[in-house]
């Protein structure tokens, strides 16, 4: 096997500077911490994904059920019907829990950012390391919800159902969600500072990579929004276990302060979801495009638009609750405001393809499909949003179809294509094109066949979370399945493509894809405190020629030394003298 | 470690991961003004519900401030005011490198704490002893929709048959079961937001004991006093939230 | 006290700002006074500006304690807009939620005077 010049895997790097699991568990480095957050995501996928899968079995035709009376001759129909109601439960909720929102952020972000930065770690390191046992801890929790009986409210854990007659594992439940709530603060509030006082000479603020810029606004939104999360958690568990009274009617209590309190969360949340998809599509379009980004600002202050507006939306989730109408009226027009940052973004990315040099690796075969279902995703958004239309198609499957496009479509598809994108770095390996587009297709056509038919079901007005269904729906539920099936084989095959890669890949050079951010400015993978000596100066992240192609690489090189400005400032220099930074520090 | 494994330069105390102490320091007085503000958000659902339902009942809470005794509640309030001011002093201890100063004040704020926690048993008691609890609780006199087996309570409780005296408010048998159950939920939302910052307060006795055991270990200096520093900050938050809570709930007319 | 609002200006860095004992004593009896006199007009019959007036009180409380005792006073202001950005947002909160679950209370009382009383 042949190795790149600057391919470290011969040599010390941070997978093999330390040996044994106890080096593993109890680490601060980021990178590493990143990596176990990485496959703890892919275990709770499998996990969220087997349940979508009996959901979709169970669902593939009126009739098909997968506790078949023959199967399971104890089995009575009301059992089955809870043990399907345990089975979306759980995949919501781990799926939202344990995968969407820690995946981007905690796995890609902890291991990219410090890195994009220059820095040599975060700015908490263990801390950072405590969100990652307390994500642990969150976990174990959810898993234990099936040692009681299985958690039935769906992920929003809507009083009065929750507080009442659910069973125990109510308790497990909502002690993870506060676990995980914090787990997520931590890591919310390590990136923020380290954004701030980390950054390195000559990187302000308009110099940041998008990446970054979607990191901190995500960030932002976990600070700020996480925090109703754990004290609603909180009251749904003293009003669980000691009927404190504040959600429960007969008590004086008001179930739709919960909603409130859930969604002023939750709402947020969706853009703790989206925002870092967003940052790595910024990423992954700028860089196979080879061309500078489009609209660098407006990029990175939509970023921000849409972390303000996330928190004044809220009450869309509310329409038909009982909220009042000028509630509905005020949140339903600032819903549509939404549509706009998340529009400017699209353009953008589109502009940068425009006229680009556009190479379909894998990375960015997922990154262009992204264009097209957070189009989808978005634009049924906005039918949801009007309120007269959300009369009709609340709590139906376009909503499920809805979000799916979202949340799946674009968050976990930007997930994907980032590992990808950050495998050579994380590895050291490529991993193979053929499988890799073999994969996207599969994913790709799956997800559309299964939820695109969802969309007219939907408006035909089959609600969702139902067991059963009338028959006039069989057609679209048949091929929904079936398009379950395709996603079940291609992530799958992602699967054995990662580890495919990592075991036998082809050793990667530092910069494989021509990225000019700072993560390709250092080894595959990186040494233990990411840069060999001082890390190297900072040009402009999306300046593509400031990198070029070497044929015996098979990667990127820098174009030119890139110290060539002599207007540069030399922070460090001036930090060891003792000089404030506050303009670079704000 | 990581940490210790790679050599660097400066002082002691400085991580690896930052160039100069000014950095670090900033870095996690930054750090800890972002969970202040994470705490604040964490009050705000208890802020919201009060403010939801006194402004829609706001005779009953008017009614059930009554049974709150403002003398144990002011105690309380200036016990916190002296231990707020107490490690701010102790900060600038810290700053100054006046250690046995520092040693004392420290030990002042967690005996104000516990003064604090004391007073608060006493109140927490009293109202479990009265059944002044919230509408679920066992032995509460508001379990209004179960009304047989709360008899026996009911007769031991001096607030189900007397009333306040010195106010002159009704006791809370002569309430309507609506009234009732209203008042429930004063009570519920006074047990949650005086017990969520019980909480925070045990949790800053905890923080500030390990701040100590820093201190007695001499690894305070004037050059590194972050942990005093954040501890403080922490501290005076618990008291910033009963500033708020003391009018809020004592003192109702 | 000198170098609180030039932080752009400024190079140098003077150190942390060490707060004087008499300040603290001072702001101390302070709030030990305002907290007499929150007791005192909390007895008061003021026509509906009670709650106006003890949270004007528990505010300029707040203040000082954030302002003197947090250092605010001489720290970085992007400590301080994080602060006062939490508390904005807690307003943001509160008037939203306030604002509709007010709005659906006639019906719950109206639900309310058709049940049966017992």
């Amino acid at each position: 096997m042949i190795f790149p010049a600057s391919n470290a895997l011969q040599r010390t790097n941070y997978l093999n500077a330390q040996k044994g699991w106890w080096s593993w568990f109890w680490t601060i480095d980021h990178k590493r911490l990143g990596l176990m957050y990485l496959w703890g995501v892919f275990a709770m996928f499998a996990f969220g994904g087997f349940f979508a899968m009996m959901i979709r079995w169970n669902l593939a035709t009126p009739d098909t059920n997968i506790w078949d009376p023959e199967l399971i001759p104890a089995a009575t129909a009301l059992a089955k019907m809870d043990a399907y109601n345990r089975m979306f439960t759980v995949h919501g909720a781990v799926m939202i829990f344990l995968v969407i929102i820690p995946g981007i952020p905690a796995a890609l972000g902890n291991f990219v950012l410090p890195i994009m930065l220059g820095a040599k770690d975060v700015a908490f390191p263990r801390l950072n390391r405590f969100s990652f046992h307390l994500w642990i801890l969150g976990a174990i929790c959810f898993i234990l919800t099936f040692t009681v009986g299985g958690l039935d409210t769906g992920w929003t854990f809507y009083p009065t159902y929750s507080t009442g007659s659910a069973g125990k594992a109510v308790i497990f439940a909502t002690l993870g969600t506060f676990i995980l709530g914090f787990s997520s603060i931590f890591t919310g509030l390590n990136f923020v500072v380290t954004i701030h006082k980390l950054r390195p000479p000559g990187m302000i603020w308009f110099k940041m990579p998008l990446f970054l810029w979607a990191i901190y606004a995500t960030a932002v939104l976990q600070i700020l929004a996480t925090p109703v999360i754990g004290i609603s958690m909180l009251l749904l568990l003293v009003e669980y276990t000691m009927q404190i009274g504040i959600f429960t009617p007969e008590l004086g209590g008001d179930p739709v302060f919960f909603q409130h309190l859930f969604w002023f969360y939750s709402h947020p949340a969706v853009y703790i979801m989206i925002l870092p998809a967003m940052g790595v599509m910024s990423e992954l379009i700028g860089t196979f495009s080879r061309k500078p980004i489009f609209g660098y600002k407006s990029i990175a202050m939509s970023s921000l638009a849409i972390a303000v507006i996330s928190f004044i939306v809220w009450g869309h989730h509310m329409f038909l609750s009982g909220q009042s109408p000028l509630m509905s009226t005020i949140f339903s027009f600032l819903t549509f405001a939404v549509a706009i940052p998340s529009a400017i973004k699209v353009f953008n990315w589109v502009c940068t393809l425009y006229k680009g040099s556009i190479s379909f690796a894998t990375p960015m075969l997922y990154a262009l499909s992204i264009i097209w279902l957070f189009g989808v995703g978005g634009l049924t958004g906005l039918f949801l949003s009007t309120m007269g239309v959300d009369i009709h198609l609340h709590d139906t499957y376009f909503v499920v179809a809805h979000f799916h496009f979202v949340m799946v479509g674009s968050a976990i598809f930007a997930f994907i294509g980032g590992i990808y994108y950050w495998m050579p770095k994380m590895y050291g390996r490529m991993a193979s094109e053929k499988l890799g587009r073999i994969t996207w297709a599969l994913n790709f056509i799956g997800f559309n066949l299964t939820f695109l038919p969802q969309f007219v079901a939907g408006t035909k007005g089959m609600p969702r979370r139902y067991f059963d269904y009338d028959p006039e729906f069989a057609v679209y539920n048949w091929w929904s399945s079936i398009g379950a099936a395709f996603i079940l084989v291609g992530m799958v095959l992602t699967l054995i493509a990662v580890i495919q890669a990592i075991t036998r890949g082809r050793p990667a050079p530092a910069n494989p894809w021509g990225g000019v951010t700072l993560e390709w400015m250092t080894e595959s993978p990186p040494p233990e405190h990411n840069f060999e000596g001082d890390p190297p100066e900072v040009g402009d992240p999306y300046d593509v020629s400031l990198v070029e192609y070497k044929n015996e690489l098979d990667g990127f090189v820098p174009a030119k030394p890139m110290a060539s400005d002599p207007n540069m400032y030399d922070y460090r220099a001036s930090l060891k003298a003792g000089v404030a930074h506050t303009n670079l520090h704000p | 470690m990581t940490a210790t494994a790679h050599a660097h330069h400066g002082p002691a105390h400085l991580q690896h991961h930052f160039e100069t102490s000014e950095q670090q320091f900033d870095s996690a007085k930054l750090g800890l003004w972002v969970f202040l503000l994470t705490e604040v958000l964490f009050f705000s659902a208890l802020f919201v519900a009060y403010t939801s339902y006194r402004s829609l009942h706001p005779e009953v809470f008017a009614y059930a401030s009554n049974y709150l005794d403002t003398n144990l509640g002011a105690a309380n309030t200036a016990v916190l005011l002296l231990s707020s001011f107490t490690v701010a002093w102790g900060v600038r201890n810290a700053q100054l490198g006046q250690r046995k100063l520092l040693i004392m004040n420290l030990i002042i704020t967690l005996l104000c704490a516990a003064t604090f926690m004391g007073i608060k048993y006493k109140e927490y008691s009293h109202k479990y002893h009265e059944g002044l609890l919230w509408g679920g609780a066992e032995h509460s006199i508001f379990k209004h929709n179960q009304f047989m087996i709360l008899d026996a309570v009911k007769e031991h409780s001096h607030a189900w048959n007397e009333g306040v005296p010195e106010a002159g408010v009704a006791a809370v048998k002569d309430l309507s079961n609506d009234q009732r159950r209203d008042v429930s939920i004063f009570f519920a939302i006074y047990f949650c937001l005086t017990g969520l910052h019980g909480i925070h307060v045990l949790a800053g006795m905890v923080l500030l004991t390990l701040i100590l055991i820093k201190v007695l270990r001499r690894k305070i200096t004037p050059e590194y006093y972050t942990p005093v520093d954040l501890g403080a900050l922490y501290w005076h938050l618990v008291d910033l939230v009963w500033i708020f809570l003391f009018p809020l709930l004592y003192l109702i007319r | 006290m000198s170098n609180h609002d030039s932080h752009e200006e400024h190079c140098e860095h003077k150190g942390p700002h060490v707060v004087s004992l008499g300040l603290l004593a001072t702001v101390l009896i302070v709030l030990l006074g305002l907290t007499g006199l929150t007791v005192v007009t909390g007895k008061m019959d003021l026509h509906g500006f009670d709650l106006a007036v003890a949270m004007l009180i528990a505010t300029v409380k707040a203040s000082i304690v954030c302002l003197i005792f947090m250092h605010l006073y001489w720290d970085r202001k992007f400590n301080g807009m994080i602060f006062l950005f939490a508390v904005m947002l807690l307003g943001l909160f509160l008037a939203f939620g306030v604002l509709d679950l007010g709005q659906y209370q006639a019906n719950v009382d109206a639900y309310r005077a058709d049940q049966i009383q017992p």
